[in-house]
């Protein structure tokens, strides 16, 4: 039995490869992506990006662009003075820069023309006069240079963010080990690469509202954003997100253009569209940060972790974006999936004149996955033990809590690795396959949705209105936003599962602020989990009250009362019953129109400290990966040739989709193994060394290896149906388990990504000189940590709060 | 430019089987004629400099990006778009299991992906696995690894053929 109290036997929609609802759309052009939209009188914007990596904005002349036939309207950052930024805590983004610009495509102007080549040419005669600063351009100049500072605020100089968190006896932990191991890591970044470039258009009406089509992944946080740099009341903002071209967490932060055009349309009373160059969506970014780590564990023989002492170093860029929350969740989820009695955790962000990071599928969390992953298969080497056995000996147990207070619900990770490594024949290739040849395993884990939102409140998560018509028609509105992951589909699934109807006779309406109840965005992997539950409860209620109809109609007990096949039937004697819509006549005419509702707020977590909101979640997914390369050792090329992948999903809602994002995930996971870096000529004026999509390199289909999925359907209590995430999982453990099977193919460890030929030759050739077998950060930069905030375990009888800080006298 | 008078050219080719007559700046592109001036927004731009396959359209048949031809050179050619690809409202072999299959996952690539693979199959009614990703080469794809788009082609391929295939089971379900 699952949380909806149906056998899995009984369903009829769960579980089953229906194609999306709106997928013959897709196939055949018909989607309208935010460029796509063409509005009467449109003007066409276009947004002045700074040159220089960190400067002082002198003056601004725009007079010559004003001048320009065509132009309707140009604006500098005194148009735009109100701040906003995605997190409470950094509200440090403008519309458009004050007085000083921070990275190369930071914007400082804006204009409105009659068509794109005029908005471009009056771009161009904007005329800017900066002042030169220093730049700081990586990790370690950020750490000892405190000027000049790139933001005013923060911990510190050029820090943004310093945590540390200690969670039980640590020196205990590493006396009771048998081995201590201390490795460290470095984890380049990379960007999403949506296939669509943002885009936005704005239109403020007669009445003096506005509405905004964008390319958004969170259509509700936009709305906030908007309401409060505009000075409108939210009520009169409408923010409809278009079907995203890609999102990949790329498009979570309110942006600058979106602003600009608002802006520009209030100005000049005619709706203004923006669509960025693919250079600009580099500038936009959001993506992985550059992560350096220190992880030191300590093991007993068997391989039991006994404690863990993980330190990061995130390079956040020029602005705050997710940093705070990036920085948490390097530090999150490294004690779901083996035992880890005591952890420690220190993190730090900084910034650089560099695009901001933020968030890119798997948030915060393959970058720690990396380093850790790779040092379990350095501990099991030194064990001598078989790496999939070692993990498999030390999962955490369902329904337990962690040292750091998460709760594990669900927990598949087992049936996981058993899987690969029958699937891959493990046993007969690890350590035994000839030189250049090798196979590598990796095990990961991600939340089911954040626990909290972005910004404080106790109100739903996601919410969903039904409407049911006479007709028969069910319309199902959801302010959830599908990026190409199906959640529109989801939504029609479980309402359709529920009503006993086919998903293709529900209408879906999604990710718009005037007509769907707030969904907080397509982020966290939370979507499938808390707007179907949200919708799960939407129909529930809804065919309570049918049944409540029916059942007086027919004079059958309403519990006897089944719903299928578009019909609603006493399930002793299937054939009395009425069709779907005539049970919807019966109910209205009953208690008036049919309409309910249905919302999802995630459960309580445990964890009470300062730091505690980071991690928790209602579910945890699990995968495992082996990976099967061949190294040639005179190139150093690394070819994957095939990936096993095992996915603990709790229960497909759509086994085919879920497959779609396995195999997705696995591809950019692939990319961030071998090749796709953002990267900078530091000593250059730290410009981006190739905002371009064919010298940023992603894989092709000749590069894209092949997967065998695995799904193991251990349903979680939390989910709907048992449902657990998928669209940000699976790549987590790709990046390891291809740097594991280097190291098993040619004996070097290549303790970055990406795993490029330079770095494997460099490591062949250190080995070959008898240096250490190794390519990878030697060192970390010297930090100041704060007195740790210091929390007892549960094993050790603690209630999840930060404990008394003892005054030390001397 | 703007002090210049813009002159427009003028020209007639043939877009999804049908005559058509436009106007437009004559430095545009052939993607911002078709998306522009003659209103066909399947056709997606992905970066405007021939990197991604994104605005790949068929011209007499063959793969073209949209974003690298002028749309002074349709003159007299005949080219086809995500418009025409089905017929009235029957979605063509390709397209079904695009859509059937999840291939589609953003769909913003996928206009591109399915002209090109509807060229390939054109040219070789029984591709293989690795004759597919050499025509695909050119395509980029960041949602879906491209396997559901292998699978879709060559079920597309099979039922082309005249072979009833059902969806392969492994592909839909995973490996047992």
């Amino acid at each position: 039995m699952n949380k909806n109290g149906k056998d899995k036997k009984d369903l009829k929609v769960v579980g089953k490869p229906f194609r999306k609802v709106d997928a013959r759309q897709k196939c055949t052009g018909q989607t309208k992506f935010a460029d796509d939209i063409v509005l009467p009188r449109m003007l066409f914007a276009k947004l002045l990006r700074s040159h220089e990596p960190h400067a002082l904005i002198k003056s601004i002349d725009t007079s010559k662009a004003e001048a320009l036939p065509g132009v309707y309207a140009v604006i500098t950052g005194k148009d735009l003075p109100t701040p906003y930024g995605i997190l409470p805590v950094s509200q440090d983004e403008h519309g458009l820069c004050q007085d000083r610009v921070r990275f190369i495509g930071d914007p400082v102007a804006a204009v409105a023309a009659a068509d794109e080549d005029t908005a471009f040419e009056a771009m161009n005669l904007i005329e800017v006069v900066y002042e030169k600063l220093n730049t700081i351009s990586t990790i370690e100049e950020a750490v000892m240079i405190d000027e000049p500072r790139i933001q005013e605020y923060g911990d510190s100089g050029n820090v943004h963010k310093k945590v540390h968190l200690e969670f039980g006896d640590l020196d205990e932990g590493f006396k009771e080990a048998d081995l201590i191991r201390e490795d460290i890591f470095f984890y380049e970044g990379n960007t999403h690469l949506p296939m669509e470039q943002h885009a936005a258009v704005a239109h403020f009406d007669p009445d003096h509202k506005l509405t905004l089509w964008s390319s958004t992944q969170t259509p509700h946080y936009v709305h906030r954003a908007l309401a409060k740099v505009l000075g409108l009341p939210a009520a009169h903002v409408r923010v409809i997100a278009t079907p995203n071209g890609g999102g990949f967490g790329g498009k979570s932060d309110p942006f600058n253009h979106e602003v600009a055009v608002c802006k520009l349309s209030m100005m000049t009373g005619r709706p203004v569209k923006i669509t960025l160059t693919r250079e600009e969506v580099f500038y936009c970014h959001r993506g992985r940060h550059p992560v350096l780590m220190k992880i030191k564990t300590g093991v007993r023989r068997d391989g039991a972790i006994t404690a863990m002492d993980f330190q990061s170093f995130l390079d956040g860029g020029a602005y705050g974006s997710y940093g705070v929350a990036s920085t948490f969740y390097t530090g999150a989820l490294q004690t779901v999936t083996y035992d880890v009695p005591r952890y420690r955790f220190r993190g730090v962000r900084t910034f650089t004149n560099k695009p901001p990071c933020g968030p890119k599928r798997g948030h915060g969390t393959p970058q720690p996955r990396f380093g850790m992953e790779i040092q379990l298969d350095k501990i099991a080497e030194e064990l001598h033990l078989d790496p999939a056995e070692m993990r498999l000996r030390h999962l955490v147990a369902p329904d337990t809590v962690t040292a750091n207070y998460l709760r594990v619900g669900s927990m598949g990770l087992g049936k996981c690795i058993e899987k690969i490594v029958e699937g891959s024949d493990w046993k007969n290739k690890h350590r035994k396959l000839p030189y250049g040849k090798g196979v590598g395993l990796a095990c990961s884990s991600y939340i089911c949705g954040a626990g909290l939102p972005i910004y404080w409140n106790s109100l739903p998560h996601s919410g969903v209105q039904l409407g049911l018509d006479r007709q028969g028609g069910v319309r199902v509105q959801c302010g959830s936003t599908d990026i190409g992951q199906g959640s529109d589909s989801v939504l029609a699934y479980v309402v359709a599962e529920v009503l006993g109807i086919d998903p293709f006779d529900i209408r879906v309406v999604t990710a718009d602020t005037d007509l769907t109840p707030v969904d907080l965005g397509s982020y966290s992997s939370r979507v499938t989990l808390m707007t179907g539950n949200a919708a799960l409860q939407a129909a529930e209620r809804a065919r309570e009250l049918l049944a409540i109809a029916v059942a007086e109609k027919l004079s059958v007990p309403a519990d006897n009362l089944s719903f299928a096949e578009r019909r609603v039937f006493d399930v002793e004697n299937p054939e009395t019953g009425v069709t779907f819509a005539e049970a919807v006549v019966l109910a209205e005419a009953k208690f008036g129109t049919i309409g309910t509702v249905g919302s999802y707020v995630p459960p309580r977590a445990p964890g009470r400290f300062k730091g505690a909101g980071v991690g928790p979640s209602p579910a945890y997914s699990y995968s495992a990966a082996i990976a099967e390369v061949d190294v040639d050792p005179e190139t150093g090329m690394v070819v994957v040739e095939r990936i096993w992948i095992g996915h603990d999903i709790g229960q497909s809602i759509n086994p085919m989709l879920v497959m779609g994002q396995v195999e997705g995930g696995v591809y950019m996971g692939l990319g961030e193994a071998l090749m796709e870096e953002m990267s900078y000529r530091t000593n250059r004026n730290v410009v981006h060394k190739f905002p371009s999509l064919l010298e940023y390199k992603s894989p092709t289909t000749l590069e894209m290896c092949d997967v065998v999925t695995y799904l193991v359907e251990d349903a979680d209590p939390n989910g709907p149906f048992g449902a657990k995430e998928v669209g940000q999982g699976p790549l987590l453990p790709v990046m390891p388990a291809v740097a594991n099977a280097v190291y098993d193919a040619v004996g070097v460890r290549i303790d970055e990504v990406p795993i490029t030929p330079e770095k494997v030759l460099t490591a062949l050739r250190d080995k070959a000189r008898g240096k250490e077998a190794r390519f990878g950060p030697k060192s970390i930069p010297h930090v100041e940590w704060p007195e740790p905030l210091k929390v007892a375990t549960p094993a050790e009888g603690g209630d999840g709060r930060e404990m008394p800080r003892v005054a030390v006298h001397s | 430019m703007t002090e210049t008078k813009r002159q427009k050219a003028h020209i007639e080719f043939t877009l999804n089987g049908e005559t058509v007559e436009v106007a437009f700046a004559p430095h545009k592109t052939l993607l911002e004629v078709l998306r522009e001036d003659l209103n066909l927004m399947g056709t997606k731009h992905g970066c405007e400099l021939g990197e991604c396959g994104t605005c790949a359209v068929l011209v007499d048949g063959r793969s073209v990006l949209s974003c690298l031809a002028l749309g002074l050179d349709m003159e007299d050619r005949r080219v086809e778009t995500i418009e025409g690809m089905s017929v009235g409202s029957e979605l063509h072999p390709l397209q079904q299991t695009f859509a059937d299959l999840g291939a589609a996952q953003c769909g913003y690539c996928t206009p591109g992906f399915l002209l090109v693979a509807k060229e390939l199959l054109a040219a070789n009614a029984e591709p293989t696995r690795d004759e597919i990703k050499e025509a695909l080469s050119g395509n980029l794809c960041r949602c879906t690894g491209y396997i559901k788009i292998y699978e879709a082609v060559e079920l597309a391929a099979a039922r082309m053929r005249g072979e009833e295939l059902e969806l392969p089971r492994e592909s839909v379900y995973g490996r047992e």
